[in-house]
């Protein structure tokens, strides 16, 4: 077992492409790390750099004490599973899991031991014997994931290893993956795309934005704590709402769209200053109009049953401007065109600088 | 399933499959129907009476010593055509694979020999080994090896075979390189991560993928050989030494044109024919089965 360190990790395609611009993260052992972040953001750059299928330009990847730059793919004893799956075609369920031992040299009664006890882990031993083409898109996850679980390797990585399958299974497949890792305790990095997965999932939460680790930090820490407007916006659905707003010091903030709100429980910046106001929707709850942060012109309702979406716009403020959603829960009964006074849960808003974004 | 297209006009179909079927009753079937009228006639000597003699022309060249050599030349030269311009080839395929930088011209110069017509590609060929006046000839004499194709029936079937493979491989080589790519890298990349080195994954994953492609220029190979090479074989050695590269197209050739036996020669045609339908059906019967399309 091990654990994974990345310092300042960079890359560079031809062309001049920076795909990853200075990533340091720290997996303790046994840990599941997950990178988030919007297409494009590098997630796939960044985990092919740990399994070795891309050069580093700069920095180093460690598993365990060593230093694997120079280490071929082979030897990091590491075990990926793709987003395709990679299944080898022409080869049977069994023989696709026992490729990786057969070429390690592992006689032939443990490759079998082995592969049977994957097979059953993931309960596919009835299709060993067939082909990845006769079988069906969640059951060549299993295999793609037997895989990797029979090399017992000291790292696993994943990219976007559920984005093929439906939902349901997804949602299947997303526990067993973390009921897996848990028992085997084997040190993990997982890429999506999917901010479910990445805060059901992970110890540890890399939120990536434009090559760069915008927050690591706990799942919890980054809901509660979003490091910038990105991470706010990114984590959490629906997004986070961001207003722009002006310190007015003691008095609370003006809000840009109109109306002011007092914030409680928290400090307020110096008067004066730009920033952005952050308060989730399940933040906001409805209050008598005495007590009433904001005035909310109810637009759109979307009834999801449990919980009750509100779009609309702040009451008084310009059309367009302070487009607002709030989560009220699902007896609430709301009708389009109502204007719901509302108040901000104390301790419970976020401030951002209005030009670098950062969280104050 | 895409939904069947239906007509409800019962003559539509035949006419739009017409032009179709006439080019191939045409081209195919009339001049093989008089090939095989052809092969049941004899001559006399003179060419001034013709009789119909049924298969005896068949039994004649079968039993002919010189047609059974020739057999023997074809399979010995189809077999190391086949194998050596598909083996130049995929070797060529997997290293343009690799290439990064400058992939486009190098692919494209490799192509270039497809577009020489059989002749001239033999003539270069002959050119370049001509005992008297050819440069790679003297080469090979200067280093002590007594070259002489047109002496030595061993010697001229080589340079025939490297002619005719050499310009199949470009063919072979764009198929190859179609082949190649269209193996994702995914798998290559899982296979590496298996721990298996670029040998190993070329033997376990690369070739067994490459398998449909492999057959069909198997198949496409066997029918070139056995059918397309007479321009070569002409340019080249004529059929000699003595009768060392003698192929059954260039025997049909010359019995037919040269030495004017049309009976003979049109029997020898239809066997051809015969030999070519029955080995493509075995290679698709047999070899295909062990063939995965994915
Ligand atoms: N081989 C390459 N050559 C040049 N640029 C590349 C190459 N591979 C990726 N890139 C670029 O690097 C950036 C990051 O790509 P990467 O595949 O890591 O994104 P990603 O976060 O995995 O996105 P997705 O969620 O869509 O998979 C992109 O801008 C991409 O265009
Ligand atoms: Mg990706």
């Amino acid at each position: 077992m091990a654990e994974v360190t990345l310092k300042d990790v960079r890359k560079v395609y031809p062309g001049n492409v920076e795909a990853v611009k200075g990533i340091s993260i720290e997996i303790p052992d046994g840990k599941l790390c997950v990178l988030v972040g919007p297409s494009g953001c590098g997630k796939s750059t960044l985990i092919r750099m740990i399994a070795g299928l891309e050069s580093i330009t700069s920095g180093t990847v460690s598993i365990g004490p060593k230093v694997v730059n120079q280490v071929e793919p082979a030897d990091r004893d590491i075990a990926m599973v793709f987003q395709s799956y990679a299944l080898y075609p022409h080869m049977s369920v069994y023989d696709n899991m026992a490729y990786g031992l057969k070429n390690r040299g592992t006689p032939k009664a443990e490759i079998d031991a082995r592969v049977k006890e994957a097979a059953r882990i993931l309960a596919i031993e009835s299709f060993l014997d067939r082909k990845p083409r006769q079988l069906s898109g969640g059951q060549r996850q299993r295999v793609a994931m037997g895989r990797a679980i029979v090399r017992k390797p000291q790292v696993f990585l994943f990219d976007e290893p559920l984005s093929n399958l439906d939902a349901k299974l997804r949602g299947q497949m997303r526990i067993e993956i973390k009921k897996l890792q848990q028992t085997l305790g084997v040190t993990s990095v997982y890429v999506t795309h999917d901010q479910v997965e990445a805060m059901t999932l992970a110890d540890v939460l890399v939120v990536m934005n434009e090559g760069r680790a915008e927050q690591i930090d706990t799942p919890i820490a980054v809901y509660e704590r979003p490091a910038s407007t990105f991470v706010a916006g990114f984590i959490g659905s629906p997004a986070m709402n961001l207003m722009k707003a002006k310190s007015t010091g003691e008095a609370g903030l003006d809000l840009a769209g109109g109306g002011s709100v007092k914030l409680r429980e928290m400090s307020t910046p110096e008067a004066g200053r730009d920033i952005l106001l952050g308060v989730r929707p399940e933040h906001m709850s409805p209050a008598p109009e005495t007590d009433a942060d904001l005035l909310l012109d109810v637009s759109v309702i979307e009834t999801l049953g449990a919980d009750t979406l509100a779009h609309g716009h702040v009451a008084g403020g310009k059309p367009g401007g302070g487009e607002l959603v709030v989560r009220l829960p699902g007896s609430t009964r709301v009708n389009v065109g109502d204007r719901l006074p509302l108040s901000i849960q104390p301790g419970m808003a976020h401030l951002f600088d209005a030009s670098s974004g950062r969280r104050i | 399933m895409s939904p069947r297209v239906t007509f409800p006009n019962k003559v539509l179909p035949y006419l739009l499959l017409a032009p179709q079927l006439a080019i191939t009753l045409v081209f195919f079937y009339w001049p093989a129907s008089q090939a095989l009228y052809q092969s049941m006639l004899r001559e006399d000597p003179f060419g001034l009476s013709t009789k119909f003699v049924w298969f005896q022309n068949f039994a004649k060249v079968l039993r002919d010593p010189n047609y059974l050599n020739s057999l023997n030349v074809t399979l010995i030269f189809a077999v190391a055509t086949a194998v050596i311009s598909m083996g130049v080839a995929l070797v060529l395929a997997v290293m343009a694979d690799r290439v990064v930088r400058g992939r486009g011209v190098y692919r494209t110069l490799l192509i270039w020999p497809y577009a020489v017509a059989p002749a001239i590609a033999g003539m270069l060929w002959l050119f370049m080994f001509n005992p008297t006046m050819g440069s790679f000839a003297y080469i090979l004499r200067a280093t002590g090896y007594n070259w002489d194709p047109l002496l030595n029936g061993n010697q001229a079937m080589v340079l025939l075979v490297s002619a005719a493979a050499w310009k199949q491989i470009s063919y072979n080589f764009l198929f190859f390189v179609a082949g190649l790519q269209a193996i994702p890298k995914s798998l290559i990349e899982a296979a590496a991560i298996d721990g298996a080195g670029p040998t190993k994954r070329f033997w376990t994953i690369v070739f067994p993928l490459l398998a449909p492609t492999t057959f069909f220029l198997l198949v496409i190979n066997t029918v070139y050989a056995f059918f397309d090479t007479f321009g070569i074989v002409h340019a080249v050695t004529g059929g000699g030494p003595g009768k060392a590269t003698e192929t059954l197209v260039y025997k049909v050739y010359s019995d037919g044109f040269v030495n004017l036996i049309l009976g003979d020669s049109a029997a020898q045609s239809v066997i051809l024919m015969v030999i070519v339908i029955a080995l493509t059906a075995v290679q698709f019967r047999y070899v295909e089965r062990r063939v995965h399309y994915g």
